[in-house]
């Protein structure tokens, strides 16, 4: 596990290299800060996203939930201006709970498949976005100043985004190694019978995941209408594509039980580096979708081939016994 | 085409034989929208009150359904045809599903065009864009360039790579770029509408450009993503955001000097060259015809290609000195 960590950290090093030979001002530090703050956003969804991966579940609609969020706190902000943003941020947490608590109780207590489930309730909370908005935009100048600047404000040289992304990653590391509903989550997907006979509730455990995912989703609606200072239905479109692959690249098993928090960090990484080099380096547009794609591909090729080994590993021992 | 004079012809002379008083006095045109309740049409109307005013013997009735559907249309002209109105000046939800009731209101002798959103060319006599692709293609430079007297570098960034709309608007700017001699297009970037990857094109050209001074984004999302990475950057008055956009995206960032000037129509003139021509299509002043002109008062005329459609102008400007009248209409 370790290892796969460090190796995906050296390819990331060398893919920073190999981009500073054809534009040099891309490893500077600022650049780089820069770089992880356009990430942060992508890095709590994909520990979100870990969370319920982990449980052998999937959550398609953290982009859908983050866009409603969004729209509900930017309408909030444009109809009152005078609501403080600490009041918008707890009410995007607690609502994007709530809707990952709608996908994690149709997966707890209806066993629905995760996957239509979330699918469901992907278009449902775009269609909210809509229905809400009426299809209008929610627009900088009918943001409050205040609204728009806390993710940009400078604390210590590294934004607030960046900071709230080091909070979300240090809380969820606490979560998954320190407590007994984050081994939870690695037991209820590892092997959800051996859990059951531990005393673990698997559609709870799950359910907390979705929570989790939902919440952080909702953070992040906030954070993503701000530092882009429009709301509007389509608002963060497929991107929970870009999270699930982060973690797929990250190490996390779709299978479930297999993951860590640096992992989901690192694929995250990977994925902004190369979202921010391509601009740069000069390269048609068609092209960037393809190397985006094949480095997808290759950095799950790589996993799947590791997890297979295992699993014959195994195989061969009980045989020999 | 050959029906519509006689059937204009033979509406005349039935107005003359059958209908009352307020015939000869009184025009009534009908303005109908997409939908009631939308900034754009309402000013529409306005501009077609002012078309009113200017002629003197019109009255403009302005209508739509109370959300945008053809059905909703289809009722609205039904009724208007039932009153006997002199014009229908069309902004269509579909352009095939109004065409059969829109016939029924031509056979009445009522004259019909569209405007905005056209209708299939059986279903009315001319339609009315508010510009055309080398007129935006040129609008897009020139923004650029009326900032820039010494010239300089120029980005354009447009939607998906393959977005049909901006890849003719570009084409169409490559073609009149040698009239601007000093502006140099140093790059097409692609921010496939998203407002996350526009804004990430936005920083990348921002740095592999030291010397950019102004980006071109034909899009909505773009123009607004670039100019709030531009603000981030903090590199407002060194690279002017431009492009098209609507007033009330893009007031924020007209404020903040990250745009000082965009483009897109300007509804009040669409509504008064809609009124203008249908008035005149109306009361037998022109005709609408392919390759024919027809006037629209202070907007000049409109030429109609081989698919009775013309262009009404240049895009509209919008800037500081105006973003505050039109960011509430749309």
């Amino acid at each position: 596990m370790k290892s796969r960590e460090l190796l995906l950290a050296v390819i990331i090093v060398a893919l920073v290299g190999l981009i500073a030979t054809r534009f040099p001002a891309f490893a500077r530090p600022a650049n780089l800060a820069n770089v992880l703050n356009d990430t942060s956003i992508l890095i709590m969804l994909a520990l979100g996203q870990m969370a319920v991966i982990l449980t052998k579940c999937i959550d398609l609609s953290v982009a859908a939930n983050l866009a409603l969020n969004g729209m509900v706190v930017a309408m909030l902000n444009a109809t009152f201006p005078g609501l403080p943003i600490p009041l918008l941020m707890l009410v995007a947490l607690c609502l994007g709970a709530a809707l990952g608590a709608v996908n994690g109780l149709m997966v707890w207590k209806l066993d629905i498949p995760p996957i239509v489930a979330t699918l469901g309730t992907l278009t449902i909370y775009r269609g909210a976005i809509f229905v809400l908005s009426g299809g209008a935009w929610v627009n900088a100048h009918e943001m409050s100043p205040a609204f728009k600047a806390l993710p940009r404000a400078s604390l210590a040289g590294l934004p607030v985004l960046t900071w709230i992304a080091i909070v979300a990653i240090l809380a969820v590391w606490v979560l998954l190694t320190r407590t007994p509903l984050g081994r939870a989550f690695y037991a209820a997907g590892g092997n959800p019978h051996a859990a059951i006979y531990t005393g673990i509730d698997v559609g709870r455990t799950r359910c907390a995941a979705y929570i989790l995912s939902g919440a952080l989703a909702g953070i992040c609606g906030y954070l993503w209408v701000s530092r882009y200072a429009v709301a509007y239905v389509d608002v963060a479109g497929g991107f929970e594509l870009d999270v699930i692959a982060a973690c797929v690249i990250g190490g996390v098993s779709i299978a479930g039980g297999i993951g860590s928090v640096g992992g989901a960090i690192l694929g995250a990484l990977f994925l902004g580096v190369i979202k921010n080099a391509l601009p740069v380096i000069d390269i048609s547009p068609f092209w960037q979708l393809a190397i985006s794609g094949t480095a997808i591909i290759a950095a799950v090729a790589f996993n799947a081939r590791a997890e297979r080994t295992k699993g014959r590993v195994i195989l061969k021992s009980a045989e020999t016994a | 085409m050959k029906l519509v004079p006689t059937l204009l012809a033979s509406a005349a002379l039935a107005t003359a034989l059958m209908a009352p008083a307020h015939a000869e006095d009184q025009k009534r045109i009908a303005i109908v929208a997409k939908a009631l309740g939308i900034g754009f049409f309402e000013a529409a109307a306005k501009g077609a009150e002012e078309a009113a005013k200017e002629l003197g013997d019109v009255k403009i009735i302005y209508t739509g359904p109370t959300d945008t559907t053809a059905e909703g249309q289809i009722e609205v002209i039904n009724s208007l045809i039932a009153q006997n109105v002199d014009a229908i000046a069309i902004s269509a939800n579909d352009p095939d599903a109004l065409v059969p009731s829109l016939k029924k209101a031509m056979q009445r002798g009522i004259t019909v065009i569209s405007w905005d959103s056209g209708v299939a060319p059986e279903g009315r006599e001319m339609q009315l864009n508010p510009s055309s692709t080398p007129l935006i293609g040129n609008m897009i430079i020139k923004l650029a360039a009326d900032n820039l007297p010494d010239g300089g570098d120029v980005a354009v960034l447009s939607a998906t790579a393959t977005a049909t709309n901006q890849n003719a608007w570009i084409a169409a700017m490559n073609e009149v770029l040698p009239n601007y001699p000093k502006i140099k297009v140093v790059a097409t970037v692609y921010g496939d509408d998203l407002a996350d990857k526009s804004y990430r094109e936005t920083q990348g050209l921002m740095q592999t450009y030291p010397d950019l001074k102004a980006i071109i984004a034909p899009t909505s999302v773009g123009i607004v993503a670039a100019a709030q990475a531009v603000e981030d950057a903090g590199k407002i008055g060194q690279i002017n955001v431009t492009g098209l956009g609507l007033p009330s995206e893009m007031a924020g960032h007209v404020e903040s000097g990250a745009t000082k000037s965009f483009a897109i129509w300007n509804p009040i003139d669409l509504g008064y060259s809609a009124a203008m021509i249908a008035y005149n299509l109306a009361t037998d002043k022109a005709e609408a015809k392919a390759g024919g002109e027809i006037p629209m008062g202070r907007m000049g005329v409109v030429k109609l290609d081989d698919n009775t459609e013309g262009a009404m102008a240049d895009p509209f400007v919008y800037d500081k000195s105006n973003i505050e009248q039109f960011k509430s209409m749309f």
